[in-house]
């Protein structure tokens, strides 16, 4: 039995019950971050901010919106979008936010494997980041059905359709997924459901996963210095905080990253006001239609790359491929051979091939959004077999990487 | 020793046991996501042969998919090979195409070129010939034929009648 | 600060690059890029003659021409029959003629007159040789100078015609499209505004006569002309502008006619497809100018900040 005594303040008697300065401490305080970062670092809090936007935005447009295939897309475009007082605003948050939130992943995940922070005792924080953007990616896949208009209901039957395996033919498994034979009420309804409460859910436990997973080796910094932070913390504690290498979390790191966070929001609420057509596809605004296909299918933009990958082939092929685009990332800690935590561009082959592999799919992604004719569908090609070589090479020129 | 031994021994059984239960349920969660009996048994579509106008394509609605009825000129029967005329439907004579408009790549629905006499599909730039047989790429196989019954001048969609089984031994399906 | 603006700049242009390719890029090459010819219909002959409203007021009213099927409400010629069955007997409801002379580009209604199929740029179905025959029956002339009693009747038409300016967005958007094309976030329907009813069964009476007409409507038209409601943001202001002006140019084949606005009654009808599309864009304008205003000072405090804090650690 713990002990307990007369309170002296309210913070006392709140110590006494849930340790809140130990807690104040471990979290944030005392939470020791490296000093030698850029801005890049702060991507993790700007996308903590737009989950937040999201969340908030979303709450009010669940008070509106309707899962019902002949009232969805009125329920959206018109009582929303028109007669809800800020309605509009709401929306537009969502959707720009809901877009935007996979430019700040890109980057997030590009910067991580730029400064080599997945490895040494860090790959479950590159792990659980990939199951996070897995979340993320249904997450927004099934947000994308509820509008109920052309491109929700095509994007909902050509990406169930994949569920079929291809030759394997599983259209059970497809009308199992859908509740029909094609996208319909259940299918609506469903969606509705994992957008809101299960995918949800699997979010907020992955985020808890992800943050835990960074306590145990700590935050990379720009150079892959392996720093002691004990002896780094002593140093900042007895007063010597130009010296150390390490800042608190809060406030040090944390005016940092809303200084990073405020800019970002400049650049969300430009879009959000004015320029915010790239995350609200004008097909949507047509109600979805079984029997007119629109004439170009794409996804949205943080999508095509991997829809490129399969493309271009046969069906069957096409699938493997698709599938392999989908995992490879998360094994990129067992990948990488080479012991070196350091930037790109001092690890020779590597820095060539980090930059490759953005180009390549910068090209995937453009040619996922063209027409799949002449040209294009030659780049495209040539792009998936890239993408995919990139991977099988990398093992072998980690593996010849000299010890920097 | 034995003491804990024996609660490992018990805490393996009531875990066992919760797995069950847990299995169990999901039997239960498998069925909520079939389709519903209402939406399975809503799949019977009559289509009347009459009306229809060669080389015009008519598309019906069976199941929520789009149906492909097409009726064949003389001059188009005539420029048939054998696998072409395997898949036609013969009502008194002419022939029928009948087959599910979706295109078998990822779905989307095919359009008809009449003077090319040709399905092309906008999405990825598949193309079917007029007896729904794939002719270029991504698309592996041909348009699916769905279940019929030929009544007269009428068919019946949804319905395996005589005409389907022997296709379906045939092995021309899709 | 230099290294981490270099870093910056990276970030940007890969970002700025991509987002070219999948949107203004991809854009460009999905859809052909059609220019307006600013409604001025130069494929159809320009009238020669001066019109004489009086002469014209007679061959409009005349026996056999403009009134034995349109209605002309200002100048005291009521519609003869409901919507539904000028529907059941000419495919489509044929239109109030009091706001033509305003709406209309006299070229194009001097074309309308002698050859409708011509006209509205459906040559393809109804051909030349008469096959099938545009429901509106062309005028072949009173006995005199054809040319000159076309260019009366316009006149006629003009004269009684509200001012080009005083043609609400509403009475355009009505006139031109609103007899094929429904609009429910407007209450619209292509036999008019849908109001409210006491009684279920008088609404359901309604909507039955509105399914009736659109029947009609897509016997005459191959399919039924889609509700509008939404097609200022699907289609853009752009495209709806062009394709106005001439259907055939975005949709070759389509069996929709060219219905020949003046650029002015154009402008209008987009307007009306806006307002009922966005009708909070000024709202949205407005709050967008006063939330970057407030970003500036949240820029400004969160750099304050950051600066305060990162005094003692550099």
């Amino acid at each position: 039995m713990a002990h307990f005594t007369k309170a002296t303040s309210v913070k006392d008697w709140l110590n006494q019950r849930l340790a809140i300065e130990k807690v104040e401490k471990v979290m944030a305080s005392e939470y020791w971050i490296p000093k030698n970062i850029n801005f890049l670092w702060a991507m993790g809090m700007v996308l903590a901010i737009t989950f937040g936007l999201l969340l908030v935005s979303g709450i009010f447009l669940l008070m509106y919106y309707q899962p019902n295939v002949e009232t969805a897309f009125d329920s959206v475009n018109y009582t929303i979008m028109q007669e809800v007082g800020y309605g509009w605003l709401w929306r537009h948050v969502h959707a720009v936010a809901a877009s935007v939130v996979f430019l700040i992943i890109y980057i997030h995940m590009l910067t991580g494997i730029y400064y080599g922070s997945y490895k040494k005792g860090r790959e479950m924080i590159w792990i659980s980041g990939m199951l996070l953007f897995v979340a993320f990616s249904a997450e927004a896949f099934s947000g994308y059905m509820l509008p109920w208009g052309q491109m929700s209901y095509w994007a909902g039957m050509v990406i169930t359709n994949l569920f079929s395996a291809g030759s394997l033919e599983l259209n059970g498994v497809v009308e199992w997924i859908r509740g029909d034979y094609v996208p319909g009420q259940a299918f609506l309804t469903r969606f509705f459901m994992l957008h809101v409460l299960l995918v949800p859910l699997a979010i907020l436990a992955l985020i808890g996963v992800h943050f835990a997973a960074l306590r145990i080796p700590h935050v990379n910094n720009q150079d892959g210095e392996d720093i002691d932070f004990d002896v780094e913390a002593k140093k900042y504690l007895a007063g010597d905080t130009k010296g150390s290498k390490v800042i608190r979390f809060a406030n040090d790191f944390m005016s940092k990253d809303m200084f990073v966070v405020s800019i970002f929001l400049v650049f969300f609420f430009y879009l959000v006001f004015w320029n915010y057509g790239f995350a609200m596809d004008p097909v949507n605004f047509d109600p979805a239609d079984g029997l007119k296909t629109p004439a170009h299918i794409y996804p949205e933009w943080y999508f095509l790359w991997s829809y490129e990958i399969l493309r271009p082939f046969s069906k069957d092929v096409g699938l493997i491929a698709f599938a392999f685009a989908q995992v490879i990332f998360v094994l990129l800690p067992f990948l990488d051979r080479s012991p070196n935590v350091k930037t790109a561009n001092k690890r020779g082959l590597f820095g060539i091939w980090f930059w490759l592999l953005v180009i390549d799919m910068i090209v995937l992604t453009a040619m996922g959004k063209l027409p799949p004719q002449g040209i294009y569908s030659t780049i495209g090609f040539v792009a998936a077999i890239g993408f995919i070589g990139l991977w099988v090479i990398l093992p072998f020129i980690t593996a010849i990487e000299k010890k920097v | 020793m034995e003491k804990t031994s024996r609660r490992g021994f018990m805490g393996k059984a009531f875990g066992a046991v919760a797995a069950v239960g847990g299995v169990a349920s999901l039997v239960a969660m498998k069925q909520t996501w079939d389709p519903l009996p209402s939406v399975k048994a809503a799949g019977f579509t009559e289509v009347d042969l009459s009306t229809v106008e060669a080389n015009c394509l008519v598309v019906e609605k069976w199941r929520g998919k789009p149906i492909f009825i097409l009726k064949k000129t003389a001059e188009m029967v005539a420029k048939q090979d054998e696998a072409q005329t395997a898949r036609d439907v013969i009502v008194d004579g002419t022939h029928y195409m009948i087959a599910i408009g979706l295109c078998t790549h990822l779905g989307c629905i095919p359009a008809y070129a009449d003077k090319k006499e040709i399905f092309q599909c906008a999405c990825h730039g598949g193309e079917f010939d007029s007896s729904g047989l794939d002719i270029k790429a991504p698309p592996p196989s041909p348009l699916v034929i769905p279940p019929f019954n030929v009544k007269g001048q009428t068919v019946m969609l949804g319905e395996e009648g005589p005409e389907y089984k022997k296709m379906k031994e045939a092995g021309i399906l899709a | 600060m230099f290294k981490e603006l270099s870093i910056l700049a990276v970030v940007v242009a890969f970002s700025l690059l991509t987002y070219w390719l999948v949107e203004p890029f991809a854009h460009s090459q999905m859809h052909a890029h059609i220019e307006t010819k600013h409604f001025k219909y130069t494929d159809l002959p320009a009238i020669t003659k001066t019109g004489n409203a009086v002469a014209g007021k007679e061959l409009v009213m005349g026996a056999g021409a403009c009134t034995g099927c349109h209605s002309i409400e200002t100048a005291g010629m009521p519609a003869m029959m409901p919507a539904v069955d000028a529907a059941a007997s000419y495919g489509v409801n044929p239109p109030d003629l009091s706001t033509a002379g305003a709406l209309y580009d006299a070229n194009f209604l001097v074309a309308m007159i002698k050859n409708p199929a011509h006209a509205t740029n459906l040559d393809h179905k109804y051909p030349a040789d008469g096959s099938k025959m545009h429901p509106m029956v062309a005028f072949y002339g009173a006995g005199g100078d054809m040319d000159q009693e076309v260019a009366d009747m316009v006149a006629y038409l003009q004269s009684i015609a509200p001012k080009a300016e005083e043609v609400t967005p509403k009475v355009a958007f009505e006139n031109a499209c609103g007899r094929c094309h429904s609009m429910r976030y407007k209450n619209w329907t292509p036999i008019g505004e849908k109001g409210k009813f006491k009684y279920k069964k008088d609404e359901l009476r309604f909507d039955a006569s509105v399914l009736d007409y659109q029947d009609y409507v897509v016997k005459y038209m191959g399919k039924l002309p889609p509700d509008l409601s939404m097609y200022y943001r699907s289609r853009g202001e752009h495209f709806l502008e062009t394709f106005i002006e001439d259907p055939q140019s975005h949709l070759k084949g389509t069996a929709m006619p060219r219905v020949g606005v003046t650029a002015e009654s154009a402008e209008k009808v987009v307007e009306y497809l806006r307002d009922a599309a966005d009708p909070k864009h000024a709202e949205r304008e407005e709050t967008g100018k006063n939330v970057m205003i407030y970003m500036i000072f949240f820029v400004l405090f969160a750099f304050l900040w950051k600066k305060e804090i990162w005094k003692k650690l550099h």
